[in-house]
């Protein structure tokens, strides 16, 4: 609900779960993971379940979220959000743990880990942001970088020949992971269905289904070095091209 | 697996790996997370058997850097989590162990040692202690057990977690091979009977009895250089005062000693039944043990050879522990002769042989 307050300035409307301390929040201006973690923070609070709530966020630009929220949090190493946020939910089965990283924390480093988990079906919900490159580091190739893509290690452009083709991860998890899974890649570009994605994402671990995966094709303009136009196209257009938006599993209903 | 329970003390013949799952159990541990390593598997085959009799849990992980942060994990959960591994995988395992000093997370690891470096030999070695004692990007902020018999292994595991969870430092118990594989007699129990009280876990983060309550932000990242600095000076001021109240060793006949064997782990098994060899020949001989290799008893070593001329250091690595010594009684002129046998056990009879030619 959007309200005035005493200067009349209109507000717009924020989370609950939010930590109002530490807005505005830390990521580049035009960076994807605020407007994820702003679906991740409604989504929060449509359910109701702060209170049950883990927020485990990686390395990567997703450390800047360590008080992002008013919910219990752990930061903690580059690729290992994952088993952490699995130990949590295996000793207490109450919480609603959520993995929140990038592509080079979920895919690369930490790619045995999704993987793992994934064919566990792990009771978690793990939320990854796609910016086609390592943000934090200063934009490497990650990955998820398109082919032909320049960043600082593919000064020419990714060549498919030599560094592979991009890791399509939601489809990885969907192929692997038993039945149960909620699987979903969205994109900051349309957060009314990312929220709705990362709501289905909560309500899966909430039903205590299976693993929920939400993908989101996000944004990275410092490192892309684009402005505010080509930024949009870059996610629109080419990433979307690439990485199919849609949901990819849903947990069968249960029957009887 | 020995059909026993702790009610009341039971004489039992165990393998070491057998006693650690039942001093887990003894520790009303709660859950275990590994990956499965030689020397030290029958721990978590011993646990899966216990666990379902005690309502205790257990996940087999993909690889010991996921053992060790579900570990914390289950920690962090309020839970008694631990692991166990060796060689290889104590080395994946470091990366938990940074992350438990930076939080204080009360993680407990069994570290049955087998030989190094790289995959080496599963069978036996000390070469772990540097590893152990000191093995991240940090100061060594943790608590090293290391155990020399089957009782203590059952007495000490269950001290790393009173300690871990007292303290909220990461701690080990560091056996080896020969502990892990061998079988010998000890009493196990329950330590509550014995009147030892069992240290209460609680959740870190993720209380969901307390809905409401205060909410907690655990990071391992810091924005400045001071801000870390303040961090890392507490933990050391904690670690500094909790060491004096954790050390722990063993010493006989420094008082008058010529020369003092020093060793840890099962090597001082050797020495100590040299030692006594020794002193019914009337040899002016003193023996010296830590128990806790970190925080290492430098004091009470200090102490112990005021009056003697020579140290023989034996230990199963080349110079691990005689780099501890070292570093702990800088300044005396004491001459340190190194009994160095990496990656093979060390007999009473070759103690004896080393001391005849001091
Ligand atoms: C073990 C380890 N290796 C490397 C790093 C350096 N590092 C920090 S962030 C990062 C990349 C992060 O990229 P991504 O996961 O895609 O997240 P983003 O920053 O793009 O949001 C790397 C490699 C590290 N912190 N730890
Ligand atoms: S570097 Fe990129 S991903 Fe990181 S905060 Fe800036 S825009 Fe966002």
């Amino acid at each position: 609900m959007q309200e005035l307050k005493e200067n009349n300035v209109l507000q717009p409307a924020m989370p609950a779960s939010w930590n109002e301390d530490t807005k505005a929040h830390k990521f580049c201006p035009g960076c994807g993971h605020g407007i994820i973690l702003k679906c991740l923070g409604e989504a929060i609070d449509e359910l109701g379940i702060k209170g049950k709530m883990v927020f485990g966020c990686d390395i990567g630009c997703s450390l800047l979220a360590w008080d992002f929220f008013n919910v219990d949090t752990v930061q903690t190493h580059h690729g290992r959000t994952t088993p952490v946020i699995t130990g949590m939910k295996r000793a207490n089965p109450d919480i609603i743990g959520v993995a929140y990283m990038g592509d080079g924390g979920g895919y690369a480093i930490g790619s045995q880990h999704l993987f793992n988990a994934a064919v566990r079906g792990e009771k978690i919900t793990i939320i990854l942001c796609n910016n086609c490159n390592y943000g934090m580091t200063g934009g490497q190739m990650a990955p998820t970088t398109l082919p032909g893509m320049k960043t600082e290690t593919t000064p020419y452009g990714r060549d498919v020949e030599q560094a592979g083709y991009p890791t399509k991860g939601p489809e990885m998890v969907a192929a692997v992971a038993p039945e149960g899974a909620y699987v979903a890649r969205g994109t900051i570009a349309n957060p009314r269905q990312l929220k709705g994605f990362i709501k289905k994402a909560l309500q899966n671990q909430i039903d205590g289904n299976g693993i929920s995966f939400v993908e989101c094709l996000s944004s990275c303009p410092t490192n892309w070095r684009t402005n505010a136009k080509q930024t949009w196209e870059f996610v629109e257009k080419d990433m979307a091209q690439f990485f199919k938006v849609g949901e990819l599993r849903t947990p069968q209903p249960k029957e009887g | 697996m020995a059909d026993v329970s702790l009610k009341g003390e039971q004489r039992v013949f165990m393998t070491g790996n057998e006693v650690c799952a039942w001093a887990a159990v003894a520790a009303k541990a709660d859950i275990m997370y590994g990956y499965p390593i030689t020397p030290q598997n029958e721990i978590m085959h011993y646990w899966t058997r216990l666990a379902p009799k005690y309502g205790k849990r257990f996940l087999q992980t993909e690889d010991e850097i996921s053992a060790g942060f579900t570990t914390l994990g289950g920690v962090i959960s309020g839970r008694k989590a631990f692991t166990a591994t060796a060689g290889p995988g104590n080395v994946l395992m470091q990366e938990s162990a940074g992350m438990a000093e930076m939080m204080r997370l009360p993680i407990v690891y069994i570290i049955q040692q087998r030989g190094g470096p790289s995959t080496a030999t599963v069978i036996y070695a000390q070469q772990e202690t540097t590893l152990t004692t000191f093995g991240g990007n940090g100061e060594g902020h943790r608590i090293v057990y290391s155990t020399a018999t089957h009782q203590e292994l059952f007495d000490y595991t269950i001290k790393a977690f009173n300690a871990a969870w007292t303290y909220r430092f990461p701690t080990f118990v560091l056996g080896d091979g020969y502990q892990a594989k061998m079988r010998e007699p000890l009493t196990i129990y329950d330590p509550e009977e014995k009147g030892i009280k069992l240290v209460k876990p609680e959740p870190l983060l993720g209380n969901t009895e307390k809905p409401d309550r205060q909410i907690q932000h655990l990071r391992n990242t810091y924005n400045t250089e001071d801000e870390l600095y303040e961090v890392v000076m507490k933990n050391q001021r904690d670690w500094d005062k909790m060491a004096e109240e954790i050390v722990e060793w063993d010493a006989k006949g420094c008082e008058d000693a010529e020369a003092i064997i020093v060793t840890h782990g099962i090597v001082s098994r050797a020495a100590l039944t040299a030692y006594d060899q020794l002193r019914a020949q009337g040899k002016k001989v003193g023996y010296f043990r830590p128990i806790t290799v970190r925080p290492f008893p430098g004091k009470q070593l200090k102490d112990a050879i005021k009056g003697a001329k020579k140290l023989l250091v034996a230990e199963s690595a080349y110079g691990q522990l005689v780099k501890l010594v070292q570093h702990e009684i800088f300044g005396s002129t004491i001459e340190i002769v190194p009994m160095l046998r990496p990656g093979v056990g060390i007999t009473t009879e070759e103690i004896l042989e080393e001391y005849n030619k001091l």
